[in-house]
């Protein structure tokens, strides 16, 4: 692993935050939203800022922004320093003028934060309408000139066009081509490559890297995740709860992480080495699935636009006990497979065989006995759980559909509660009073509730920060050995699919380009694309947990 | 039930736990509109008992009289009590009001849980509510009045009709986008049969807007009311509705504007606190439903 | 595109199919004999026989139907049992007091409107959007017709600034015209600004809650450029539909407006045929209306892709 080890030591600083503190606007007793809070970045410098969600973080770039939600949130004390000013202080009508020419800022979502019904080329523009007069004829050649500098491609059709017409990688091009024109000194990335896929993420971390090397532009990066400050990080603080616990150059803080609260971040990245091969399965498939596809048709009498294939000629089977994980980036039709199974949508052709039945065809009223067989894990904890009902109702909802007496099944309620580490008397609580993390422990009971052949896992863990999830897989794999469960795993993420799969899929455009044991995959890997994904993902060379380099077995 | 029937946790199944206030604070606002509400209704009530005059008891001797100790307000073309026809007024319109409001929002509630779930059942019947959406209300209502003639059951159902279909679409938008919710997914998963879905998952998300668009479909039959009754095609001008005095009064409207001040003041306040209130509860209940602005 | 805007216009026919049977049915299925019903309680047997020719109502239920609406594709309304005229010709001689009003109404209201609900917006929890929210609160409760009472007694009885009543043709002098609209206009503007300016705002707190507008706030725009490029284009789908289902309210307006300040359009003529019980015109103008109402909500709905480059059906 190579780290930058570049020296600011002589470098004068371009940012410089001084014990900001931050409230709620309304409640001067509630605890800081930040709570004294200094950074200094300097020239060239990338300083990263990491957390896990309610850290602060962003609180922290918007206050640099001057963007604080207002009514909501207010800073009451410190000091941030650009030059000598300080931003605090500054009127709207100052802080404006500041914005894009000396501090610019990129955002998480791509998808949302281009505004759709502008052209792109003239929401680049308009910064120069904003803070530079120029002729027509310049402003363009400068908007394309920046345009290309971000490698987008076609840039007079790219130029044209309307945000929903890009992809989220060309995107957040746009966002940062916009975020760079006026080269200002200080760029402000909020987790600009999290809503993305690993290769457009890859693609994305190198060229800021890029534009940051020529035009000496100084970078601070908000991310939660480790591998992405193992690659571009010169300087890391680590946010919780409003303070920064830790400060250290890059590789300082990796091999010797000082504070508790930072050893535990690191210890639970998952490592990408995949997990001792388990002992091979016995029995039959649980579940199986021949030659399924999906088509979306979308022809009308009067549009013809032809069909989408969501998933063709996919085929696996999952013998009991055992975990097959189905990797893929978005669009490469992992969840559409998990669905067609599920039969919340039903497949165009193919086989699904679960307990024995072959459920493809089967008419929604047929299908009912054969539901308890395979359950579901989805991956938004706050919306999975109906808001209105208690856990207890949710956790007997199915039990009662098999016909089960209620008494038994809420006393077995209780029970699954005390399994997936929940205190018991939770039966009688709304969902809203538990956290992301134990709500979806509660969806996991649900489904064990039905004592399931097959447990499909959709991006289950993919919403939940790194501690959380670590702590859910654990759950996830003690349950598997508990209750001899199959588990479907469908995740994006490599690092997840090596910590508790025993074989990989491998999905793109909707069809299976490679699967093989994890340990062939992830360490042998056949397919192009499978070494792409391997190769993209941000930090691969690091052993977080052990806090040293990746042993080469 | 599983949940402890505690008032608390009923108010959770109404509303949900993100539509819950955190601490209700009640602005000066909605208090006074629920003080004058409750004042409203209770007059109307005890209308019979309170008022100092009868109200249809005509004296061609008192016609038109400005304010006085035996007639507060007056008297009307034909010697009647101002004040006591405007106090007993309130019954009809009120009863119209919230009658209209009771009975679309059941109506509405049946087709639009139809409509959302079963998808050919929709395409008909959104078809019928676009069409029906399509007459002005005001002028079908009038033709079903005229039709039908000036009882009070006419002029209810005239108002209620043209409310129905949009508590169709709101239903409709609500189920439509609560079907998409995981969690609606889980219980298809866990096995749950359709009706089963329709009734214990999506209904109740419906209840809350419900409520709010009910308040307003109540303020609107009013005034529809008295619309219809102004222009000649409401309740039977013997009753003394809001709309039928100030619809009597027009005549002499630049004689003695007070004719029609009155009742179109209670009317006015009337309207104004319930829907304040439902603007409260509204914004009290569901910020998304801000979404969904009448 | 082209396949959409076909498609939409060929929606319009299941519901004008729809409102064409409701209107039929209304009369023929009410409870009575509907001649009766029209002739009132002192009709001599020669009246009803008279208007049950004129309504065709003595063949069988679909035989009426289908001549019906023979004469309704040609465009015959039928004729009025009062003064005998074609139905189509007396809406044609009153019809533009009305639109003139309208359309005044309507430029009126959306200029006051949606900047009333921008502002309110963007200064969301403030006394302006107080202000703003209590004026559309008070526009829905306060029925037109008291309205205008109000608007008469306050600026052509006691202030004398302008007639009390009637109407003048535009084309005749305008500004007599504009000086007997100005209050049916503001009468009938109360309500629909008090929508549009409740929907603006309501639409307008959504959008500038959006990504996109902390991004150009992030570049530096200045504050109305942010409001009036950013979001209020991205808000106006919704305002555009309130616009247009909005506009039933108007109609009902209108019929009301009219009787208070005495103005010769087809609200007036609806409302002396409901006293007359000229079954024929309040048919002939439930149609129009209806028919008014579907092509402006058409036009809307098209106008929705010139907004969202995204709508692309």
């Amino acid at each position: 692993m190579r780290f930058k080890t570049r020296n600011f030591n002589d470098v004068p600083s371009v940012l410089e935050i001084n014990e900001l503190t931050v409230r709620l606007a309304d409640n001067d007793t509630a605890p800081p939203v930040l709570d004294r809070v200094s950074l200094e970045i300097r020239q060239g410098e990338t300083v990263c800022l990491v957390g896990e969600s309610g850290s602060g973080k962003s609180v922290t770039s918007l206050s640099v922004m001057g963007l604080l939600p207002r009514g909501a949130l207010a800073a009451t004390g410190g000091r941030i320093e650009l030059e000598g000013t300080n931003l605090l202080e500054l009127g709207p009508q100052a802080m404006r003028h500041m914005r894009a020419r000396k501090i610019s800022m990129i955002f998480q979502e791509p998808m949302t934060a281009l505004n759709p019904v502008i052209r792109v080329g003239a929401q680049i523009e308009e910064v120069l309408d904003t803070h530079a007069k120029l002729p027509a004829k310049e402003k363009k050649a400068r908007v394309l000139d920046i345009m290309n500098q971000v490698h987008l491609p076609d840039v007079e059709r790219i130029y044209r066009s309307y945000p929903h017409q890009l992809s989220g990688g060309q995107r957040q091009r746009i966002m940062i081509a916009m975020a760079l024109i006026l080269e200002p000194q200080l760029l402000i990335a909020d987790e600009p490559t999290t809503a993305l896929d690993v290769t457009t993420q890859q693609q994305i971390l190198s060229l800021i890297a890029e534009l940051q090397e020529k035009h000496g532009t100084a970078v601070l990066f908000i991310t939660h995740d480790m591998g992405v400050v193992a690659e571009i990080a010169d300087t890391v603080h680590v946010m919780r709860h409003g303070q920064i616990v830790e400060r250290a150059p890059v590789e300082e803080l990796l091999r010797h992480p000082k504070h508790e609260y930072t050893r535990e971040l690191l210890k639970a990245v998952p490592s990408l080495t995949p997990r001792p091969a388990r002992s091979q399965p016995e029995g039959p498939a649980v579940l199986s699935v021949n030659g399924l596809q999906k088509i979306y048709s979308t022809q009308g009498i009067f549009s013809r636009r032809g069909a989408t294939q969501a998933a063709s000629d996919v085929s696996f089977s999952i013998p009991r006990g055992r975990t097959l994980g189905i990797v893929g980036e978005s669009g490469s039709g992992k969840s559409t497979v998990a669905r067609c199974i599920m039969r919340l949508i039903d497949p165009t052709e193919g086989e699904i065989r679960v307990a024995d039945r072959e459920i493809a065809r089967l008419s929604r009223r047929a299908l009912r006995p054969y539901r308890k067989h395979i359950q579901i894990v989805f991956q938004d904890p706050f919306r999975s759980l109906n808001p209105r009902w208690t856990i207890g109702r949710s956790l007997i909802e199915g039990p009662l559909n098999t016909g089960e007496d209620k008494k038994a099944a809420l006393k077995r309620a209780a029970e699954l509660l005390m399994l997936v580490g929940l205190p018991d008397d939770a039966v009688n609580r709304y969902p809203h009073q538990f956290s992301g993390g134990q709500r979806q422990r509660v969806a996991i009971a649900r489904a064990i509730a039905m004592e399931p052949d097959v447990l499909v896992a959709d991006e289950a863990v993919s919403a939940l920060d790194v501690s959380v999830q670590a702590q859910v897989l654990e759950l996830l794999e003690a349950l598997q050995k508990k209750l001899g469960i199959a588990i479907l795993f469908i995740t994006h993420d490599l690092r997840v699919a090596a910590q508790i799969c025993d074989e990989v899929v491998v999905m793109q455009y909707g069809r299976i380009v490679e699967h093989d044991s994890a340990s062939n995959v992830l360490s042998n890997p056949r397919h192009a694309y499978t070494r792409a994904l391997i190769e993209a993902a941000p930090g691969r060379a690091w052993d977080f947990a052990n806090f040293h380099e990746l042993q080469t077995a | 039930m599983v949940a402890s029937p505690q008032p608390a946790a009923r108010l959770q199944w109404l509303f949900g736990a993100m539509a819950m206030p955190r601490g209700w604070r009640a602005g000066a606002g909605p208090m006074i509109a629920a003080a004058v509400l409750i004042l409203i209704v209770l007059s109307a009530l005890l209308a019979p008992l309170i008022v100092p005059h009868d109200p249809m008891s005509m004296d061609a001797l008192q016609r038109l009289k400005g304010p006085s100790e035996t007639y507060p307000l007056g008297t009307d073309a034909y010697g009647r009590d101002l004040l006591s026809r405007v106090v007993t007024g309130g019954r009809i319109s009120l009863f119209i009001g919230i009658g209209a409001a009771v009975v679309s929002v059941l109506i509405g509630l049946l087709i639009g849980l139809v409509s959302g779930f079963f998808r050919l059942a929709d395409a008909i019947i959104m078809r019928i509510m676009d069409s029906l959406m399509a007459i002005p209300s005001i002028l079908l209502a009038i033709a079903l009045v005229a039709l039908n003639g000036p009882s009070i059951w006419s002029v209810m159902s005239a108002i209620t009709i043209p409310e129905i279909p949009r508590v169709v679409r709101l239903v409709r938008s609500v189920v439509l986008s609560a079907r998409e919710e995981p969690y609606v997914e889980a219980a298809i998963a866990l096995g749950s049969s359709m009706p089963k879905i329709l009734w214990q998952h999506l209904m109740p998300n419906t209840l809350a807007p419900l409520i709010v668009q009910g308040t307003y479909i109540c303020a609107s039959a009013i005034l529809t009311e008295a619309i219809l009754s102004f222009l000649g095609a409401g309740v039977s001008t013997e009753i003394p509705t809001w709309g039928n005095i100030m619809a009597e009064g027009r005549v002499y409207f630049q004689l003695k504007p007070s004719l029609i001040f009155w009742p179109g003041l209670m009317l006015s306040l009337c309207i104004l606190s319930i829907n304040l209130l439902g603007d409260t509860a509204r914004d009290m209940l569901d910020p998304r439903l801000k979404k969904r602005e009448r | 595109m082209l396949g959409y805007i076909i498609r939409r216009i060929l929606a319009v026919i299941p519901v004008m199919t729809i409102v064409a049977v409701f209107v039929f049915l209304l009369l023929r299925l009410t409870p009575g004999d509907p001649a009766a019903i029209i002739a009132g309680d002192m009709a001599t047997p020669a009246q009803l026989e008279r208007i049950r020719t004129s309504l065709g109502l003595s063949d069988p239920l679909h035989e009426q139907f289908i001549t019906w609406v023979g004469l309704l594709l040609q465009g015959e309304l039928g004729t009025s049992l009062i003064s005998n005229t074609p139905v189509t010709q007396m809406i044609g001689q009153r019809i533009w007091p009305t639109v003139n009003i309208a359309v005044l109404t309507i430029i009126l209201s959306i200029l006051i409107a949606v900047p009333m609900g921008v502002l309110a917006a963007w200064r969301h929890r403030t006394w302006v959007d107080y202000v703003v929210m209590a004026f559309s609160v008070l526009g829905f409760s306060i029925p037109v017709f008291v309205i205008g009472y109000l608007f008469i007694q306050t600026f052509s009885i006691e202030l004398r600034w302008l007639p009390v009543q009637g109407y003048i043709a535009p084309s005749e002098d305008f500004s007599k015209f504009l000086s007997r609209a100005i209050l049916p206009c503001l009468t009938l503007a109360t309500i629909y600004v008090a929508l549009i300016a409740r929907m603006t705002r309501a639409s307008m707190l959504e959008v500038l809650g959006e990504d996109y507008i902390r991004t150009a706030r992030a570049k530096g725009v200045k504050e109305t450029v942010v409001l009036f490029r950013h979001a209020l284009r991205n808000a106006a789908v919704p305002i555009m539909t309130i616009i247009g289902t909005g506009f039933a309210l108007l109609i009902g307006g209108v019929v009301v407006t009219e009787s208070v300040f005495n103005i010769p359009g087809i609200g007036r003529l609806t409302v002396d045929a409901i006293l007359a019980r000229d079954y024929p015109v309040i048919q002939g103008m439930i149609l129009l209306t209806s028919g008014l109402y579907v092509f402006i909500n058409l036009v809307i709905d098209l106008s929705y892709t010139f907004f969202d480059p995204r709508i692309r059906y």
